[in-house]
């Protein structure tokens, strides 16, 4: 009898452990190299997201939404920056969730990132909302 | 076995059930919300003062 209060306290105990299991890894090296490449890359995109050149799209993204906001000879270069930075995104979202042993979880994890992505833009950036561009 | 025993154990296996299937199943849509905050954090430098620490922890190594 006093096993099976010991059973069932020890049940209890694991349960809410499992519950409190709330957290996503985001600690792998493909995770980390990613994080610091777009560190990197975002010296070169503020400017643009300042100007409007580049706005934050409603999928997780970046896209030019007024290329006329960059000089003609800087435009391929936006151009390859919001292209790298896409890349980056998508391999980040895709690795948070395969790190996570979810690689159904990508397109979760996506509009995750695309809603605080867009929150915590920066005033005077662009992103995009139900298919209209917002002024932040 | 008592009653309040019984009843015990069936609430710790139903709660430990649940949890699995919860966790297993469903995407945990608020650690994935704190989890994105923490990354666009770092990526938007927007924690000064963890970036100082590793900063220093940095410059220490090289000297």
């Amino acid at each position: 009898m006093k096993s099976l209060k010991w059973l069932s306290a020890a049940l209890l105990l694991w349960s809410s452990l499992v519950f409190a299991q709330g957290n996503l890894d985001i600690s792998s090296p493909a995770i980390s190299t990613l994080k610091r490449s777009m560190q990197e890359r975002h010296t070169q995109l503020a400017p643009l997201y300042e100007s409007g050149a580049v706005g934050l799209t409603a999928e997780g993204g970046v896209t030019v939404r007024d290329a006329s906001a960059v000089p003609l000879a800087q435009r391929a270069q936006a151009a390859a920056l919001v292209a790298a930075e896409n890349a980056d995104r998508g391999a980040l979202y895709r690795e948070i969730a395969r790190a996570n042993g979810h690689p159904e979880w990508e397109a979760d994890v996506r509009m995750t990132f695309a809603g605080r992505w867009a929150e915590r833009a920066r005033p005077g950036w662009w992103i995009q909302q139900g298919g209209n561009w917002v002024r932040k | 076995m008592p009653l309040p025993v019984r009843t015990g154990l069936a609430i710790a296996v139903i709660l430990g059930v649940a949890a699995c299937v919860t966790i297993n199943i469903y995407f945990p849509a608020a650690a994935a919300e704190k989890a994105a905050d923490k990354i666009i954090d770092e990526v938007w430098q927007a924690s000064p003062p963890e970036k100082k620490e590793d900063a220093a922890a940095n410059r220490g190594g090289e000297r």
